[in-house]
């Protein structure tokens, strides 16, 4: 079985070298075949491995693999080896099948692209990489997929490189995360410093064994460290503002890795790490903070974009805070979940706004759609689904899950997570189908030269679309209230502690049995609260979100400028430390240092110069020298003799 | 070991020189290619040093003695250990593929191979000697052929550069050269008798004021050759100026002198005095760290931009070796290799943009990649082993390094940790400005993508970067026994000289922090 999961990593890898250095000279369809020939066995095997791993008792359910000693130096030890448990299982799955679902996408959508080899060269490395940060057993490891995903990022956030917003965005991106890993990074080292060890069963093993008491300070410390390296992967704040640019790549690329996939990564960390957090409540009270607050933040932002995939983006960072919420408050399971169903609804969103732009021939402005639904059917009816499932709407999956965060917060956690929460639910559900409806309903006010074009996807973007329609509504079955067949399975990964049938209900049966039941309307009615509003605002009477914009001008303006943040860091942190940069340069190092050293070259010359007159070549002047100097001896000494 | 490896690998380029002498200068593509040869027979030749090296021992090996001048204990000694083996290597690898970027090169080429085969010789006699006699002469013999190199085939301001490098070294060697004498009659004192046996001036205990000072006139050159902030404005000239062998070979091989000089003097022969200079050169490569990478990051020109990047990575090497931990050495050991495999790269790499155009200037590219893809691909490799991509070669020394200063100055590191930020906007920055966006001047639209010379030169390089990110063991092995032996010299005689204050120790060795909790331990560094 273990030998299966070097084969899982393997394939990938091997698509993307074949595709990378021989793609130039492949056939459109053999560079496809190739790339999704090989995300598509990867996904085979994890679907082995994960049979294999429910058959056996729950207690047995995990593997590590040891290849061969990476870094090694002294005590300092960096395997190469992996671990598959019951949370690696399920993250695998979710990489390569929708990884899968998306790679067929893109042969559709990529088609006309010149850099068709290098695209899915880039993408193959990618679910390589994340492969590894899921599969790895130890900190180190992670640490490399973790920067390796960060590249194919990079490489595809840029992927049309022609364009500066482009190549801005991807260079935005890696730096934002650098300062993420920075923490991380740290964090790494202070693990090692403490566990003299980097692995995760020791350093886990370890901590679980009472050496460190609840509140410990290391311990808070490495968690916080390693907490800065997931709000920056997993755009949090402070470090969410590479994740809207991000949009600048292809769409199958903001489904796969600003969606489904890399984003998640932090939370997945998180989760991997729950024994060291749940030691220190601080921290996971900055976590719960940080998840709530950008859950808020990000979904005011997402109600006033115009851009399609930017609204989809604003509303990512806020599923992820749900799922930094979850955490934060110990459910671990209920941030797994979520991440599970978000992979599916909002891979599909962003297919299904691909697919939209697409149609439209690159148009993304959602002020330029308008009436699509009967041009582009099976679009408008997935993404009908997607929506419905984001937006909280039973039984689709994205009820269940958020569901639970929301049941979670309020009994684990405080009044306070569970009503911000709330609200940023109200305010999802009314984002998502104000983009629904100035897309695809109302009057069209596409181009008219776009809309002689318009046209439905290919079967091979159409049919991703409905599988992922369809795993959004059936993929909530699996963590239903009470009977979570997955909080059952993650069990032996999260013990005690992230098992919401020990403490969440029997907390919940504690305030009344009909307190889970009870959420459940309420989180439902927010729902229909924000899709009436939306409703009423972009179907009813349309002229009602300009005159609201003309009344609160002020508000208005913020939002829509994103609350100026991206300003705010230009003037704090870059035009400073340009600034800074260009001074030390021109004044320290040219002026001061390389100043004084020139100086003293002069100096020497100078002073050179003027012994040089002494040295005329004449004998007179010579024996004039000896004369004055004997003479001056002479006084010399007779006046030190008196 | 019958055969004299290093001998042969340090006096063959001389014999080249004698060929390529007997060469009329206008058959200049039987010069080249003669320098070449002889060259890559060297690096066969060095080869298997590797590959017999006796990772059980820290003693010399390959060791050669012969007397020289015995009326001052002066012999022709040499011998490497796991810390010099490494740079050993790297000399011989990279000179064959400096001279193959060199093809390009019209003018006296013949004087210029020379110049090349002349400076192999210096270097690798730098890193082999082990009588400080003979380890001085080769340190000036290398002096003068990079002092031409610059000087006669370089840009512009050539002479400037050229007499500044000169200079700044010579100053630097200057107070090398006192303190060496005062090892040997401090040694004469001590034992009665005359030698310059760097193994025996390791068995002296030298009192720590004297030790004091002569710790700083060898951190003068040393630490001017790195080169340490505020002593590095001799660095961006002489790169800018230096045609491109001399650039790489500059920053690959003439820069490690600095640091493996701390190694192989400062810290056996002055332990004290090396630990008292812990906060000093901690706090001035973490300046460095930082300075260069700020300065880097707004320069205009491509070549001061990598220059100043160097300064930046130097400054992680001097951390390492200061961190005073096996790790700490051994991530510092591996950056050198690393800093001279990637910067190499990356001055080899604006050298082939300068063949094509003429110029240096960032704002004269732009979009490259559309054109030149090949070659965008080699850049963008080489980009993320400086950046200290995982994987690739530059973080496994980086990251060691932390983790060493980390366990003994957690500030320090934390400090120097953010370093890999401001390394990845500057390099990031550039590779934007030069090879994304769309073409906007005329003339990059017709350049032409890499030559096989080119990709020869380069793919070798390109190897050995991935070697080392993804099995960074074979070369750390090889290393242990030295680097161990070298903390164990330093920790002996810290330990029994009882003039420095212990609390000022971090800890030496691996296993002397058994303390699971270091925090409240720790609280005085923070």
């Amino acid at each position: 079985m273990l030998n299966l999961v070097a084969l899982i990593l393997l394939f990938p890898l091997i698509g993307s070298a074949m595709n990378g250095l021989f793609g130039r000279r492949l056939r459109k369809e053999s560079i496809g075949y190739i790339a999704c020939g090989a995300i598509g066995l990867s996904f085979f095997i994890s679907v082995l491995v994960f049979i294999g791993l429910l058959l056996l008792p729950p207690e047995e359910r995990i593997f590590e693999k040891h290849l061969f000693s990476w870094i090694q130096s002294g005590s300092f030890n960096a395997a190469v080896g992996f671990q598959v448990d019951p949370l690696s299982s399920l993250m695998i799955l979710i990489v390569t099948g929708v990884g899968f679902l998306i790679h067929i996408y893109s042969m559709g959508y990529m088609h006309d692209d010149k850099g068709y080899h290098r695209y899915f060269s880039y993408l193959n490395l990618f679910t390589f990489s994340m492969l590894l940060l899921v599969l790895s057993n130890n900190f180190l490891l992670m640490f490399v997929g973790w920067e390796a995903v960060g590249l194919c990022s990079y490489l595809l956030i840029g992927f049309w490189f022609e364009k500066k917003s482009a190549s801005d965005a991807a260079k935005k991106a890696f730096v934002v995360n650098r300062v993420g890993d920075f923490g991380f990074a740290l964090g790494i080292m202070l693990i090692f410093l403490t566990f003299h060890s980097i692995d995760f069963t020791e350093v886990f093993n370890a901590a679980s064994h009472g050496e460190f008491a609840i509140g410990n300070i290391t311990i808070t410390l490495i968690t916080l460290l390693l907490f800065m390296g997931a709000a920056g992967k997993s755009a949090q704040i402070p470090l969410y503002t590479w994740l809207p640019d991000a949009m600048e790549g292809p769409t199958p690329v903001s489904a796969l890795i600003h969606a489904a996939t890399m984003v998640t990564a932090g939370v997945y960390m998180i989760a991997r790490c729950n024994v060291l957090y749940m030691l220190s409540p601080f921290t996971m009270t900055v976590v719960a903070s940080i998840g709530a607050t950008t859950a808020l933040f990000a979904a005011s932002i997402g109600l006033m974009q115009n851009d399609i995939k930017r609204v989809l983006a604003y509303s990512t960072i806020s599923q992820l805070g749900y799922m930094f919420l979850a955490c934060g408050v110990g459910a671990f399971t209920a941030g797994i979940f979520h991440l599970m169903t978000h992979a599916f609804f909002k891979a599909l969103l962003f297919l299904g706004s691909g697919s939209v732009i697409h149609a439209l021939s690159g148009e993304q402005d959602m002020r330029k759609m308008g009436g699509l639904k009967n041009h582009i059917p099976i679009t408008y009816k997935t993404f009908l689904i997607g929506t419905v499932a984001i937006a909280g709407i039973p039984p689709f999956a994205g009820f269940f899950s958020k569901d639970e965060i929301l049941l979670e917060a309020f009994v684990r956690g405080n009044v306070i997570y569970w009503s911000i929460g709330a609200f940023a639910a109200f305010l999802t559900a009314f984002y998502m189908f104000r983009l629904l409806f100035m897309t695809f309903h109302g009057e069209s006010r596409v181009d008219p030269h776009v809309k002689e074009h318009l046209h439905e996807s290919p079967r091979n973007m159409t049919i991703p679309l409905i599988i992922l329609a369809g795993l959004s509504i059936i993929g909530g079955f699996w963590g239903l209230p009470g009977a979570s067949a997955l909080n059952h399975f993650l069990s032996p990964v999260f013990g005690g502690h992230g098992h919401n049938e020990m403490h969440g209900v029997e907390a919940g049966a504690h305030h009344g049995i009909g307190l889970p039941s009870l959420m459940m309307v309420v989180s439902t009615l927010i729902a229909i609260g924000g899709i009436w509003l939306a409703y009423q605002m972009y179907v009813k009477k349309q002229e009602l979100p300009k005159k609201l914009a003309e009344r609160f001008a002020l508000p208005y303006r913020i939002l829509y400028n994103k609350y100026y943040v991206d300003e705010i860091y230009d003037a704090i942190f870059v035009n400073p430390v340009k600034k800074i940069s260009v001074q030390l340069w021109k004044k320290v190092d040219a002026m001061m240092i390389d100043g004084s050293v020139n100086g003293v070259a002069r100096f020497v010359t100078g002073t050179s110069n003027i012994f040089r007159f002494l040295q005329t070549g004449y004998v007179r002047n010579y024996a004039f020298y000896i004369v004055v100097g004997c003479i001056f001896i002479l006084i010399l000494t007779t006046w030190l003799n008196k | 070991m019958n055969l004299p490896i290093l001998t042969l690998i340090t006096f063959l380029p001389i014999v080249g020189v004698i060929l390529i002498l007997s060469i009329d200068s206008r058959h200049k593509e039987l010069i080249r290619v003669t320098s070449l040869l002889v060259s890559i027979v060297v690096f066969l030749i060095s080869l298997p040093l590797y590959f017999i090296f006796d990772t059980n021992t820290y003693d010399m090996q390959f060791v050669e003695k012969l007397r020289w001048i015995p009326s001052f204990g002066i012999s022709y000694h040499l011998g490497i250990d796991g810390i010099s083996l490494f740079l050993v290597l790297l000399t011989t690898f990279i000179t064959p593929i400096t001279i193959l970027a060199s093809w390009h090169v019209e003018r006296n080429v013949k004087e210029y191979m020379i110049a090349m085969l002349v400076l192999e010789t210096g270097m690798v006699g730098v890193f082999v000697s082990l009588d400080v006699f003979l380890f001085y002469v080769f340190w000036e013999l290398m002096l003068i052929p990079m002092y031409l190199i610059i000087g006669i085939w370089g840009g512009q301001r050539r002479i400037y550069a050229a007499v500044k490098f000169f200079i700044y070294t010579m100053a630097g060697s200057v107070f090398m050269l006192l303190a060496i004498i005062g090892l040997f009659f401090l040694n004469y004192r001590a034992t009665g008798e005359y030698t310059f046996n760097l193994l025996e001036f390791y068995r002296m205990d030298i009192s720590y004021a004297v030790q004091f000072w002569l710790f700083l006139a060898f951190f003068m050159a040393f630490a001017i050759k790195v080169p340490m902030f505020p002593l590095h404005t001799w660095l961006p000239d002489a790169h800018v100026e230096a045609p491109t062998a001399g650039s790489v070979i500059l920053a690959g091989v003439l820069l490690k002198m600095g640091t493996y000089g701390f190694v192989r003097f400062c810290l056996p022969l002055f332990p004290e005095a090396s630990h008292a200079f812990i906060p000093v050169i901690s706090w001035m490569a973490i300046v460095g760290i930082i300075y260069g990478a700020l300065v880097a990051m707004v320069q205009e020109d491509l070549k001061k931009l990598v220059a100043y990047s160097s300064v930046s990575h130097l400054g992680f090497v001097m951390m390492g070796i200061f961190a005073f931990n096996i790790q700490g050495i051994e991530g510092g050991i591996t950056q050198m290799i690393n800093h001279g495999l990637s910067t190499g790269a990356l001055f080899l790499i604006v050298g082939m943009l300068y063949e094509r155009r003429h110029t240096r200037l960032i704002s004269d590219y732009g979009g490259l990649t559309k054109q030149i893809p090949v070659f965008a691909t080699l850049f963008m490799i080489v980009t993320f082993s400086s950046i200290g991509l995982p994987g690739l070669n530059g973080f496994v020394g980086e990251f060691l390094i932390l983790v060493g200063m980390f366990k003994s100055r957690i500030l320090y590191a934390s400090i120097a940790t953010s370093g890999i930020i401001l390394a990845a906007v500057y390099m990031l920055w550039m590779f934007q400005r030069v090879m994304f966006q769309n073409i906007t001047h005329e003339e990059n639209k017709t350049l032409k993508d890499v030559s096989k010379r080119e990709l020869a030169v380069m793919i070798p390089i390109l190897l050995v970067i991935f070697w080392i990110g993804i099995y960074p063991n074979a070369f750390l092995r090889k290393m242990d026994s030295s680097v161990k032996h070298l903390l164990e010299q330093v920790e002996r005689k810290v330990l029994v000289t009882p003039n420095i204050q212990k609390q000022d120790n971090p800890d030496l060795h691996d296993n002397s922090i058994p303390k699971i909790d270091i925090v409240p331990e720790k609280e005085t560094e923070w």
